[in-house]
């Protein structure tokens, strides 16, 4: 019997749903985009950490293509990446500028004496207002900062080995 | 050995079910009595074995057998035992097993009050909802065992989700379950009903007494559900809009439209593929739910811990499902007749239109939840879509139905006359709109919505009042006498129109008249909160079973005379060590008094919000109504007639 | 002797007092605007709260920045905007109207327009395929 075509509708419609749910599976709904995607880096000067009277803009780094890490001593992922982070550094790939972000002096100080210091420099952000600024919602998160100081890429989460070599490096090459 | 037992008697369930699914479908097919009747033994099989593997998992928790991995997840030595107990469905793996075993408890249900059903049509639905058991029994299986053991056992649990150690948790999943599942045998009647090719009235009349019971539930569930979260989470919120909440508020909504219209396909043999349709949609909506909150594709406060994997199976089992309904359907409806005819002013359109209603309300509540997933997956942004979105839209859209309701109980069938009805209800409508407009000036303040709410409310309530007293004009005895003298189903129908009306006088002064303040107050201090003094006494130490709390003692009084002594507590749990704050209610007919601890400001001081909420009860209180009105309906005696057309006056 | 009855009643002064609360937040104004614009938009950590309700830390930091831009004399649109700017259109509860959530807008009043619409057309169109039954016939009282 063949149906008449209007009351396959419902079963289109419903199709339809469960491919957008397909679809949904390989999503993370908790995830937060960056809206700062192609658009200049977020100007701040801050205190470099242990360095009395130095501070840091990230205008400093015109001209070069370079990571801003942001994380913290009481971050439990950022220590998953941190061999990433010391790697990075002794190629010297690309130039890694940390953001401390609501750690006091000590806090800070102590994580990088223990586990190594992997940035070329180190600002604190004690009371959270430049990750505001930046959009930063959890630790650790890094962006990747072209030469202009426009904003290409956010990494949501500790870098990993599959998004360095996928994503991050591939595009700190193309921009260099 | 128990645990083990437990998955034993799963499997067997599964084969059973299978049996029950295959002979029931198969003996239908072929008009074999003998394998229509092993499959009906089959499901009351499959019922027993799912039934022990319940309760092997609720020995485990009771024995504190902490070498199931689920246990050890989800409970502690020092838990106390109702909520050991209630933690069976704590947690995604013990929550699957009891959707299972009340799908097991539905269809044994069916097999002992179906004698009245034709052999064959009973095969086919009991076959359905083998079917569906087939799914969820190999789900859990193959992805979600609770009977998995932990080697080296654990020596003491993680214990259960402090928020979810409450009386709450004991009664609001199972009763929730029993609503959202009890669709199913709907969707089995409809799927029946399409296999045969057929549907009588009689048909319609069976599907609404199990789809009342189902319903019955679903609305007491949701409503625990509500009151739960209102004393539980502190800041005296009551609906969030939360995924999981639209999950089981679309199932209600379809639910309602169904019976509403199994009313008209009962009376006058029509819309039958409407109703299939819906009874079909109200089942899928439940798994569909199932299915967001178990997936991950959604952020929800109750989303279970979320596995790709496991949403795959679930899409995959909900496509089929649905899938297959929906193709089964596009190919017999054209077989199925267009039934009686009647007016386009008619108590038959009145209900349709209803239905409209209520389904563009479902959609909305749809559209708000799933798009940000749409966007998403298109690859257009995130975007959130929370309680500001629903709540403008959604009123708006259920206005009308309000309307209709009061138009409705007066209509006739096949033709009912407008101008009649316009002047019968001119009084009506016009005390209505007065009393609105001035009923929030004697309250102190007026909004526009506040006024609509209560003009709905209003309508509702002078309808129904000028309806009883139309039917009691004839009366021969005395009007209580005759009041209970009414038939049953529209008694019902009045309760339940009544306890709409109740709800949404709640909700109306709980937004439109709570007050909040948000203080600052050490021992000794007094706030004055709309018309009643608090006074801060002072903290105390109360340790509990598993926890230890602060206590805040707090006495008030209203122009000098002692109204409370409220208690509210800020718990540290000692196992997962989260704070929890357990809010002070002194509940009233008029308002609620609403206290919690926020946290310690400074060496005595603490922070404590102070909540005014009117009427706040009215709305569980409407909600109980409604499920009232629907045990009402059914047990009219007329549903209980076997083949008798039929006759007066039905709802 | 006097020393003691001085120290005596300087510790019952205070007591003396029948203390009235403090509001928790400095300005009424202020947090009534806080309470209007925070229990609009999504805390990013507990992703299941207002910004209002959350005790998250960036909830809090998130909260104190907003009535620092209250104090500088912005309205509430911009301050929306300000952080929709940092963490995107996900923390507005209300979703924005744009071209992408015109259909999310529109949508539900479409539903029941296209809804009513539909029935309407079906009744009319049923009525003419069907025989007709004693059209006079008044229906049965309900």
């Amino acid at each position: 019997m063949k149906p008449m075509l209007k009351y396959l509708l419902p079963l289109a419609i419903f199709m339809v749903l469960v491919g957008f749910f397909a679809v949904g599976l390989k999503l993370d709904p908790r995830e937060v985009p960056s809206p700062l995607v192609d658009k200049p880096a977020p100007a701040f000067r801050l205190p470099v950490l242990n360095e009395a009277g130095k501070t840091f803009a990230p205008e400093d780094m015109r001209g070069k293509v370079w990571l801003l890490n942001v994380w913290a001593s009481w971050c439990g992922a950022c220590r998953e990446e941190h061999p990433l982070l010391m790697e990075m550094s002794r190629s010297g790939a690309v130039p890694l500028v940390g953001l401390d972000y609501k750690d006091t002096d000590a806090e800070g100080t102590g994580v990088l004496s223990q586990a190594g210091n992997p940035y070329q420099v180190v600002v604190t952000d004690a009371d959270g207002r430049v990750g505001i600024d930046y959009g930063v919602y959890g630790v650790p998160e890094t962006y990747v900062i072209d030469k202009a100081g426009v904003i290409r890429y956010k990494q949501i989460g500790p870098i990993t080995e599959e998004s360095m070599r996928t994503k991050i490096m591939p595009l700190v090459k193309g921009l260099q | 050995m128990i645990p083990e037992l437990g998955h034993f008697a799963l499997i067997l369930a599964l084969l059973l079910s299978a049996v029950q699914a295959g002979f029931s479908l198969t003996g239908a097919a072929r008009a074999n009595p003998v394998w229509m009747s092993a499959g009906l033994s089959a499901a009351r099989g499959q019922f027993v074995f799912t039934g022990i593997a319940f309760l092997c998992l609720g020995y485990a928790f009771y024995a504190n057998d902490f070498s199931v991995l689920y246990v050890a997840s989800n409970s502690n030595s020092a838990l106390p035992l109702q909520y050991r107990l209630a933690a069976i469905w704590g947690g995604h793996e013990g929550s699957m097993l009891l959707w299972t075993t009340t799908l097991a408890l539905w269809t044994v249900a069916v097999t002992v009050f179906s004698r009245h059903l034709p052999e064959v049509f009973r095969a086919r639905l009991l076959g359905t909802m083998g079917l569906i058991s087939i799914g969820f029994l190999a789900f859990i299986l193959f992805s979600s065992n609770p009977f998995d053991r932990l080697i080296p056992a654990a020596l003491d649990g993680r214990d259960l989700n402090p928020l979810l150690q409450d009386a709450g948790m004991v009664y609001h999943p199972p009763v929730l379950y029993m609503g959202y599942v009890g669709f199913s045998v709907a969707f089995g009647f409809a799927i029946a009903a399409l296999l045969g090719g057929e549907l009588t009235p009689e048909w319609a009349r069976w599907t609404r007494t199990w789809t009342t019971v189902a319903w019955m539930f679903l609305t007491v569930g949701i409503a625990f559900g509500s009151k739960w979260a209102y004393y539980e989470l502190g800041w005296g919120g009551w609906w969030f809009w939360d995924a999981v909440e639209n999950a089981s508020f679309m199932p209600w909504l379809v639910g309602t439209a169904l019976i509403h219209s199994l009313a008209v396909t009962e009376k006058r043999d029509a819309f039958k593929l409407w109703t299939v349709l819906l009874a079909i949609f109200a089942f899928s909506l439940s798994l569909l739910g199932t299915f967001l909150v178990r997936s991950g594709v959604l952020t929800s406060v109750h989303a279970f811990a979320t596995d790709p994997r496991r949403g795959l199976f679930i899409l995959v089992f909900l496509g089929l499902v649905v899938g297959g309904a929906l193709t089964l359907f596009a190919f017999r409806a054209p077989r199925v007749g267009l039934g009686g005819k009647f007016g386009m002013v008619s108590r038959e359109s009145f209900l349709l239109t209803n239905n409209v209603i209520l389904i563009a309300a479902a959609g909305a509540v749809m559209l708000g939840t799933l798009y940000p997933l749409f966007l998403d997956a298109l690859g257009m942004g995130k975007i959130s879509v929370g309680p500001p979105y629903f709540d403008t839209v959604f009123v708006p859209v259920m206005m009308p139905a309000i309307f209709l309701m009061g138009l409705a109980i007066f209509a006739r069938w096949k033709n009912a006359d407008l101008p009649a009805l316009a002047i019968r209800l001119k009084w009506a409508f016009a005390v209505s709109v007065v009393t609105a407009l001035l009923l929030p000036l004697v309250m102190g303040k007026w909004t526009p919505l506040v006024a609509l709410g209560l003009l709905m409310a209003l309508w509702i309530i002078t309808t129904a009042l000028i309806s009883l007293s139309d039917r009691l004009k004839k009366r021969e005895t005395g009007w209580l006498r005759s009041i209970i003298g009414l038939p049953s189903a529209y008694q019902g129908m009045i309760v339940a129109h009544l306890g709409v009306a109740v709800f949404i006088v709640g909700v109306t002064m709980v937004k439109g008249y709570e007050v909040e303040q948000d203080m600052r107050m050490s021992p000794g201090d007094t706030v004055q909160v709309g018309g009643y003094d608090f006074k801060f006494d002072g903290i105390s130490e109360l340790p509990g079973p598993n926890y230890t709390a602060a206590l805040g003692h707090f006495s008030v009084t209203r122009n000098g005379k002692p109204v409370a002594e409220m208690k509210p507590e800020k718990r540290m749990y000692t196992v997962q060590t989260m704070p929890m704050t357990e809010a002070a209610i002194s509940p009233g007919l008029f308002h609620d008094l609403y206290l919690s601890l926020g946290e310690p400001v400074s060496d005595k001081a603490w922070a404590v919000r102070i909540y005014i909420k009117p009427f706040v009860q009215w709305i569980w209180f409407g909600c109980l109504m409604m499920a009232a009105g629907g045990l009402l309906a059914l047990l009219d005696p007329r549903y209980r007639r076997r083949n008798k057309a039929q006759e007066g006056d039905a709802a | 002797m006097m020393r003691k009855t001085l120290a005596a009643v300087l510790l019952v002064l205070p007591l003396l007092v029948m203390a009235e609360a403090r509001p928790l937040g400095e300005d009424p104004a202020v947090e009534a605007r806080l309470k209007a614009l925070s229990t609009e938009l999504r805390c990013l950590v507990c992703q299941n709260q207002t910004l209002s309700d959350s005790s998250a830390p960036l909830a809090e930091d998130l909260r104190r920045e907003i009535r620092e831009l209250i104090a500088k004399g912005m309205t509430d649109k911009e301050i929306t905007e300000y952080l929709v700017a940092r963490y995107g259109d996900f923390v507005r509860y209300r979703p924005p109207v744009k071209s992408q959530t015109l259909l999310l807008w529109v949508g539900p009043t479409v539903l029941l327009l296209a809804g009513l619409g539909g029935l309407w057309w079906v009744l009319r169109k049923r009525n003419s395929l069907l025989p007709d039954e004693n059209d006079n016939e008044n229906g049965e009282e309900a």
